[in-house]
């Protein structure tokens, strides 16, 4: 089980305090589709995803995306319980969605560089070392129930 | 894969903001590196990585610039990174993961210095380019 120290967790809290949930979570989506175009394969009713701009103003992307960040909220509120918080997810993107945790891998790169962009100067090194092992624990987590 | 003439534009022009603060780039990268994958450390035993070391300072130019000589000779990236392939393969032999690491780090700096250039398109050409920088540096390692 991955241990957080206090500082690590307040540096992720502090942070994600002040994130917009819906607007991050279409550039983190988006992001990915774009960076990635092999992952639309998960999305092929999402319609339009010819370009960067079709993307990032897609709609569905970005309701997708809030969708996919809100969930990484609860991630946040769990630091110390990642498992058994993802334990439903993780079945559910083996046994329904066929999502290769790979992309789970590649999604939690796309949160660092949107943190990035939104934060600037205050995304430290150490913010960022906080955040790249959130990312991989649920990466972890949500890979943890496949079979 | 091969980069096209509008990721090169692309490319060339990011590289135009950066350079201009390349040293503080190439530093902040690699601090960036050892602070979330300690493991990478295991190939510098001899250095002081102390943030704002001068041996960090020194090697994240060394890094920066040869980026930037990628980014000037774009059209054959494997004729100007030649020696450097060598020294990877030969002397250096970090293990290729470590690429993806490094080139992530990079993105994640350059994300935070410039987040209004940073853009979709930027960042997918970026990483692109990177990964051809990569192939280049791993081609000789067997």
């Amino acid at each position: 089980m991955v241990h957080f120290t206090a500082e690590e967790k307040a540096a992720v809290a502090s942070l994600w305090a002040k994130v917009n949930v819906e607007v991050a979570g279409g550039e983190v989506l988006g992001r990915l589709l774009v960076v990635y175009p092999w992952t639309q394969r998960f999305f092929d009713t999402f319609g339009n995803l010819s370009s960067e701009t079709a993307i990032m103003g897609n709609p569905k992307v970005r309701a997708h995306g809030k969708k996919v960040l809100t969930s990484f909220g609860n991630a946040v509120k769990h630091m110390d319980d990642l498992k058994s918080t993802y334990s439903q997810l993780s079945e559910l993107h083996c046994d329904r969605l066929h999502v290769d945790p790979e992309n789970f891998k590649l999604l939690g790169n796309m949160i660092l560089i949107v943190l990035a962009t939104q934060f600037g100067r205050e995304f430290t090194p150490q913010m960022q070392a906080a955040w790249q092992k959130l990312t991989t624990a649920v990466a972890n987590a949500l890979a943890y129930k496949y079979h | 894969m091969s980069l096209t003439r509008a990721e090169r534009t692309i490319i060339v022009s990011m590289w135009g903001k950066i350079a201009a603060q390349a040293d503080t780039i190439g530093t902040e990268t690699l601090e960036r590196l050892f602070a979330s994958y300690p493991q990478t450390k295991t190939y510098f035993p001899h250095f002081d990585l102390h943030p704002g070391s001068a041996h960090l300072r020194s090697h994240g130019s060394k890094v920066v610039a040869a980026v930037g000589d990628a980014v000037k000779h774009i059209d054959d990236i494997a004729s100007a990174l030649s020696k450097l392939s060598e020294l990877h393969a030969y002397i250096l032999r970090v293990d290729p993961v470590n690429f993806k690491l490094l080139s992530h780090c990079l993105l994640v700096t350059v994300a935070s210095h410039f987040p209004a250039d940073f853009t979709a398109d930027t960042h997918a050409a970026w990483d692109k380019f990177l990964s051809v920088v990569t192939s280049v540096l791993t081609e000789k390692y067997r």
